[in-house]
């Protein structure tokens, strides 16, 4: 049930964002609230089971939603713009030393490694090529293998970002 | 006026990201360097267009108040939060079957999803 009224809440939401601006009642028109909340309903109830199938409702907390904008705006927006400017840098002048390398991560759930490869990826310069489902490590192909770290079997996951510590973040938002 | 200056300058920004992920695409070695430059530098470039769009927006409404400029606004920012994920599910999809097909990083100081024997 819990899962039901929290999947039926994030459909409406998404349904009323796309469609504000199309009437009176707040932003929206009364055609368009009753079909957000039909359509929100029906995809409640054949979805509820894919987004919650961990049966943990950690996220439902409002307060983890409202870190996710401070944390893609702020640390994790500094460290793209870094990235890139890194990755613009090689671009021209072809200093690379490719290499995948094993990072470990103290992050156990899934979202929280989740949002962690994804945040790699989006960070230029690293992409996540696997993740071991074992011991949630991942291998990580890296434009520029720093001096001495092709020695080390495994690294640290906060040692890729150098601005803000975002395992933290993450851990914060989703743990 | 200063909405103007904004527009010209994510605009620049974002054809000058997108334009060194077109020289990165020419220049590096292999797959796994050139996915480095396409995706991610395009990506980049892309989300300041879109900024560029929802400033256009949001400037347009100020001195309209009419409401499809919010819509176009939000529109445009849903577009580029779509960009940011589908590029990190996209890239991650393309570089594991690249490693998994047997294509390997070539210029490689160290591999170690390799030596795990994935």
């Amino acid at each position: 049930m819990i899962a039901f009224i929290l999947t039926f809440l994030l459909s409406l939401f998404v349904y009323l964002v796309l469609t504000a601006g199309s009437g009176n009642i707040g932003l929206w028109s009364a055609s368009e609230l009753t079909a957000g909340i039909v359509l929100s309903l029906l995809t409640a109830a054949v979805a509820r089971n894919f987004l919650c199938r961990a049966r943990n409702y950690r996220m439902a907390n409002p307060l983890r939603f409202l870190l996710i904008p401070i944390y893609v705006i702020g640390p994790f927006f500094l460290e793209v713009i870094k990235a890139n400017l890194d990755v613009a840098y090689r671009v021209i002048t072809l200093r690379i030393r490719p290499g995948i390398i094993r990072v470990s991560s103290d992050l156990k759930s899934d979202l929280g490694i989740f949002m962690l490869a994804n945040s790699i990826t989006l960070t230029p310069g690293t992409i996540t090529v696997d993740i071991d489902e074992h011991t949630h490590d991942l291998f990580i192909h890296n434009i520029n293998v720093g001096e001495g770290e092709e020695a080390a079997p495994v690294i640290r996951d906060h040692e890729l970002f150098s601005i803000a510590d975002l395992p933290q973040w993450i851990r914060r938002i989703a743990e | 006026m200063i909405a103007e200056w904004l527009i010209i300058i994510f605009l620049v920004i974002g054809i000058i990201f997108n334009t060194l992920g077109v020289i990165g695409l020419l220049r590096f070695p292999d797959l796994y360097t050139r996915m480095h430059a396409t995706t991610k530098a395009t990506t980049f470039g892309s989300v300041f267009t879109t900024l560029a769009v929802i400033v256009y927006s949001i400037s347009l409404y100020l001195s309209t108040i009419d409401s499809q400029f919010i819509v176009l606004g939000v529109h445009a920012f849903i577009a580029a939060f779509a960009l940011a994920f589908t590029n990190a599910i996209g890239s991650h999809a393309i570089a594991r079957a690249a490693h998994r097909s047997g294509i390997l990083p070539s210029p490689a100081v160290v591999d170690r999803l390799k030596e795990a024997g994935r």
